[in-house]
């Protein structure tokens, strides 16, 4: 087990140095997360402006809203650049990774989760700074007491695992399917949807919400970002933690069979 | 011409090769438009308008930039394939063929599962039309037509300048997006919803405005100026600073070889 451990971490380790290599598209991320959300934040003001009782959330919570999910991005995407994985499977190399003496499932979910964390914690902090910095109603407001911050971190923990998780479902699906685009296409549209990545979950109308509010997609970063602007707060958060567990102990069972089911049969195309 | 349409008919096939994957794919798009859509439904569900535009205009901007969008992207999506092409050489190939480049940049990187996104936009489209309480003449028709047609050039132009920056800046471009898929993500609102600076950002620099907002204040007859009325024809004047960076870009451009 230790050794286990030590190896995940150097894996992580690689990622973290590659990912710092290429200063320029850091840099650009970094722009452009941050014009993006100043320009999210405009529209919302202008949408409180028109009438400023009829939301879920006050100005200054979905301001922060929208600020944490540009800055924690990278983190909740479920379609990431995680190429080694797709093309592996396309041309076959996937026969290597099985014949190495770790098993596939934990390689792979631990691989693409320090992708994301990698990635992540060169781009977010400053997109989070420079949203600090601007003048009032445009700027984020950081989670107001240190529980809040610590359920903050443990949610965002838990939902970078979902997130990881249901994307694995994702790649084993491609070991029966040919359209990679497709799939990946028709993934990122649901889960970007129905964890908030378009509007707040709390925006959608009741009925809907009511039902949007038990899938899985609800426990990726819906939930740690509702926590960071402080739209649940203290047992609710709490409740809503112990509800990214549950999805992500399902999640991750279901990929380890279907890991298992596809695994046995994958046949290579040979060459 | 003969030659391009062979080129178009040739890729619509091999791109109607893999049926499911190419079903799924523009179904894909069609649903990521329709989930901005929802977005859109869903806030206006609690408000009834966003400055003094209603939800059937917003709709109506929403519509038009995402029909400018696809229409653009259909044809100059292809071009993000430009800076590979560099990094590898491949342009020369292109180069001394003795036809126009562009074109045979464009058509074989056309991508028809843009249809998806097209064929959304037409649905929000007529969703949006007889709620936007616009009192319709034959010229408002045909400035509502030139909305479209010179935002899709407009955006076309995006996707060539973005391509032609590949010329200086040799790595990944990604960030840049901003310009086409962040347009198509702000137009959703009319561009004076955020703001003195930011129109006229889209007025001057990246003329949007002119196809999206200006033109809707005519239709709604807040403004019946000539100037308005032609506002969607004054934007193809984008078309000189982006056919200018090409050229500078390709005169300079030097072979990495290989």
């Amino acid at each position: 087990m230790k050794v286990n451990v030590k190896m995940y971490l150097s894996l992580f380790r690689i990622r973290f140095h590659r990912n710092l290599q290429y200063r320029a598209v850091v840099l650009g991320a970094i722009i452009k997360g941050f014009f993006w959300s100043l320009m999210e934040v405009l529209g919302y003001i202008a949408l409180y402006h028109a009438n400023l009782t009829g939301f879920p959330m006050e100005l200054s919570q979905t301001v922060s809203y929208v600020w944490a999910h540009q800055s924690f991005i990278v983190l909740f995407t479920v379609v990431f650049a995680d190429g080694e994985i797709y093309s592996s499977i396309r041309s076959g190399t996937v026969a290597y990774e099985l014949v190495r003496p770790s098993k596939l499932y934990g390689r792979w979910f631990c691989q693409s989760a320090s992708n994301r964390l990698s990635f992540a914690l060169v781009n977010c902090l400053p997109v989070l700074l420079l949203g600090l910095l601007l003048p009032k109603p445009y700027s984020l407001t950081l989670p107001s007491s240190q529980a809040q911050l610590i359920l903050f971190t443990v949610s965002a923990l838990l939902a970078l695992c979902v997130t990881v998780a249901f994307a694995m479902l994702m790649y084993i699906s491609l070991f029966y399917l040919v359209s990679q685009r497709g799939i990946q296409m028709m993934v990122r549209v649901t889960t970007i949807f129905f964890s908030g990545g378009i509007i707040p979950l709390p925006f959608f109308p009741d009925p809907v919400l009511r039902i949007v509010q038990w899938l899985p997609f609800a426990a990726m970063q819906n939930m740690p970002l509702q926590i960071f602007c402080g739209s649940i707060m203290g047992t609710v958060a709490a409740k809503g933690i112990c509800f990214q567990i549950f999805w992500l102990t399902i999640l991750v069972l279901t990929g380890r069979a279907a890991m298992e089911q596809a695994t046995k049969k994958v046949i290579i195309n040979g060459g | 011409m003969r030659l391009y349409w062979n080129y178009f008919l040739m890729e619509l096939k091999s791109q109607m090769q893999y049926k499911i994957s190419f079903l799924l794919t523009t179904l894909g798009q069609f649903l990521t438009a329709f989930t901005s859509f929802f977005g859109i439904k869903f806030i206006f569900s609690r408000i009834s308008g966003i400055d003094d535009f209603t939800y059937g205009q917003v709709l109506l901007c929403f519509s038009v930039i995402m029909l400018s969008f696809s229409i653009g992207e259909m044809i100059g999506g292809g071009l993000a394939v430009f800076p590979n092409l560099l990094r590898e050489g491949e342009l020369d190939r292109i180069l001394v063929r003795p036809r126009r480049i562009i074109p045979q940049l464009i058509v074989p990187n056309m991508d028809f599962s843009r249809l998806g996104l097209l064929l959304q936009a037409v649905i929000v489209l007529c969703i949006a039309v007889p709620v936007s309480g616009i009192q319709w003449t034959p010229q408002k028709a045909l400035v509502f037509g030139m909305m479209i047609i010179c935002g899709s050039v407009i955006f076309f132009c995006l996707f060539l300048m973005i391509a032609a920056f590949a010329f200086f800046i040799i790595g990944s471009l990604d960030f840049l997006n901003i310009f086409t898929y962040g347009m198509r993500q702000f137009g959703r609102y009319p561009f004076s919803v955020y703001g003195d600076t930011i129109l006229r950002f889209f007025t001057f620099v990246v003329p949007l405005a002119l196809v999206q907002y200006y033109p809707l204040l005519y239709l709604l007859d807040r403004e019946d100026s000539f100037l308005y009325m032609i506002s969607p024809l004054l934007s193809l004047l984008f078309l000189l600073p982006t056919l200018l960076l090409y050229r500078i870009g390709l005169r300079n451009y030097k072979s990495t070889g290989s």
